[in-house]
């Protein structure tokens, strides 16, 4: 089978929750974005593969076409919670893969509410919030960083330090929802929602749409594409295989590593290779476990990590140079997207300020808890 | 649902039997040890068939990993500390951690617990029905 290009992608200036325009009409936004990309119009796609979580069951992708061109494609709606861009990405991906289609668009966009995500229990009886622990995700993914402070002695400040790194990063992207320089202090002493996650430890509710033009290498060849176009090295989801405490806390560890190995031998390359990660980093506490998950260094390892500076812009392999969950946003179902696009960007070497010097293979990771992995490797192709 | 005559237990795994003490129910897989709870068929580890017995489980355990919530949704009162418990003999339970301080100078991962049984925080449903739950709380 030949490889699978992203020739045109994009992404919309990530802006506060509740700010944007209607979902079909922001995703319409991110899909025009794309296609001016690469010179294309809506009448070259053959499908159209639509992420949204919020509105799942209201074909979103159907309505994005009705604002750019109802050309009558197939169109398929995704949602799989965090991992829904990533989805949308990945159906694309695997339709050209298989020969299907030679150019396809893949969408991802969300209008978010503000506040907390999750919550314990629901359905019938009391409210369990609060009662039988917390299903807040700002708790959920406190717990799972506490596991590996358990194990490894991680510590509050290490958590933090993400959350500094990130924002940091964030100062250099104009279309991060926030460009402000947070200090380890500030971070440690703002207001504690769950520990050791503070609020500037938790990712930024956003709307947000980012969309990806996807083509066979033929197509790409065809078309004069080759310049700027990013080589789909591995594709691979999961789904989380049984673990002895899933019932009440959810594994974000297991999936990944597994996503991570099948990825980085589909790609034939390995995690030393890699020279720039967008993980998910939903909560601080999130990211020092995707080092070790994804191979970055060994277990035990993540802590030294950020504290010596290797996963910062200018490091041995910087992650979230986009400012990541934390500062860019997360509207979830466009942040699978929106990693690619970043990633892309450094590839072409189109990310200015924030450029990783002579980036030529990079990694993006998405979570969707419940839990669904998707990791993407991608390649500059020339 | 009309009004119970006698409080309900928060979820269908805590068992309020007649006459005895309450306790929390697991149920366990006969072929691999998984322990779930909740009534299933299917073993989610090892995928076995009506394998599935239940089992009681003990009321001590150890803090596997906490959270302290400061932050939650309108109405619930914080802070709480959410708790992670390995229960001896197998089953882990989510629930709030009571009667320690919500300090993390002062809960201790690995820390031995009991199980604790009590009104659900006063919070009743729309029929006017009473709960109980467990709760975890430092063990000596």
């Amino acid at each position: 089978m030949s490889d699978v290009f992203v020739v045109g992608i994009d992404m919309t200036k990530f802006q506060k929750a509740g700010t944007g325009p209607a979902v079909d009409v922001l995703g319409a936004q991110a899909a025009l974005m794309a296609l001016d990309d690469c010179g294309l119009k809506i009448q070259d796609m053959e499908a159209l593969y639509c992420g949204n979580l919020g509105q799942a069951a209201a074909m979103v992708g159907q309505r994005v076409l009705q604002q750019i061109g109802q050309t009558g494609i197939p169109v398929v709606n995704c949602a799989n919670a965090c991992a829904t861009g990533a989805t949308a990405f990945r159906e694309a991906w695997m339709a050209v893969k298989a020969g299907v289609y030679d150019l396809v668009i893949a969408v991802g966009v969300e209008k978010m509410g503000g506040g907390l995500l999750g919550g314990a229990g629901g359905g019938t009886g009391i409210p369990k919030e609060g009662l039988l622990g917390s299903g807040t995700m700002p708790a959920v993914f406190a717990e799972a960083g506490m596991e590996h402070a358990r194990k490894h002695g991680t510590t509050f400040e290490q958590f933090a330090k993400v959350s500094v790194k990130n924002h940091h990063h964030s100062t250099m992207n104009p279309k991060s929802m926030y460009q402000i320089e947070t200090p380890l202090e500030t971070v440690m002493n703002a207001e504690m929602i769950a520990y050791p996650n503070t609020k500037l430890m938790c990712s930024v509710n956003v709307d947000g749409s980012a969309a990806a033009v996807i083509a066979s290498e033929k197509k790409a060849k065809e078309l004069g594409l080759m310049g700027r176009a990013v080589r789909v090295k591995a594709s691979v989801m999961t789904s989380d295989p049984w673990q002895e405490r899933d019932l009440v806390m959810p594994d974000v560890n297991t999936c990944t590593r597994n996503a991570a190995k099948k990825a980085y031998e589909m790609a034939g390359v390995s995690p030393q290779d890699i020279n720039l990660v967008e993980l998910h980093d939903c909560f601080a506490t999130a990211e020092i476990l995707h080092y070790e998950n994804l191979g970055l260094c060994g277990d035990g390892e993540a802590g030294k990590m950020i504290d010596t500076g290797e996963v910062a812009l200018g490091g041995r392999v910087p992650v979230n140079v986009s400012g990541g969950l934390l500062s860019k946003g997360h509207p979830l179902g466009a942040t699978g997207i929106a990693n690619i696009y970043e990633v892309s960007t450094h590839l072409r070497g189109e990310a200015g300020k924030r450029q990783v010097p002579n980036a030529r293979l990079g990694l993006t990771h998405v979570i969707g808890l419940g839990s669904a992995c998707g990791i993407h490797i991608l390649e500059k192709a020339s | 649902m009309a009004q119970s005559t006698k409080p309900l237990p928060v979820v269908e795994w805590l068992k309020l039997p007649d006459g005895g003490d309450p306790y929390l129910e697991g149920h366990k897989c006969q072929s691999c040890g998984a322990v779930f709870l909740g009534e299933r068929t299917v073993c989610a580890k090892c995928g076995a068939r009506d394998k599935l017995k239940t089992q009681k489980l003990s009321n001590t355990g150890t803090l596997y990993v906490y959270s302290i919530v400061h932050r939650s949704f309108p109405g619930i009162e914080v802070p709480y500390v959410s708790a992670i418990v390995d229960l001896d003999g197998g089953g882990t339970v989510k629930g709030n951690l009571i009667n320690i301080e919500p300090d993390p100078e002062k809960i201790k991962l690995g820390m031995p617990v009991e199980v604790v049984y009590k009104d659900a925080l006063g919070r009743k449903d729309r029929e006017g029905n009473s709960y109980v739950s467990y709760f975890f709380q430092p063990r000596q």
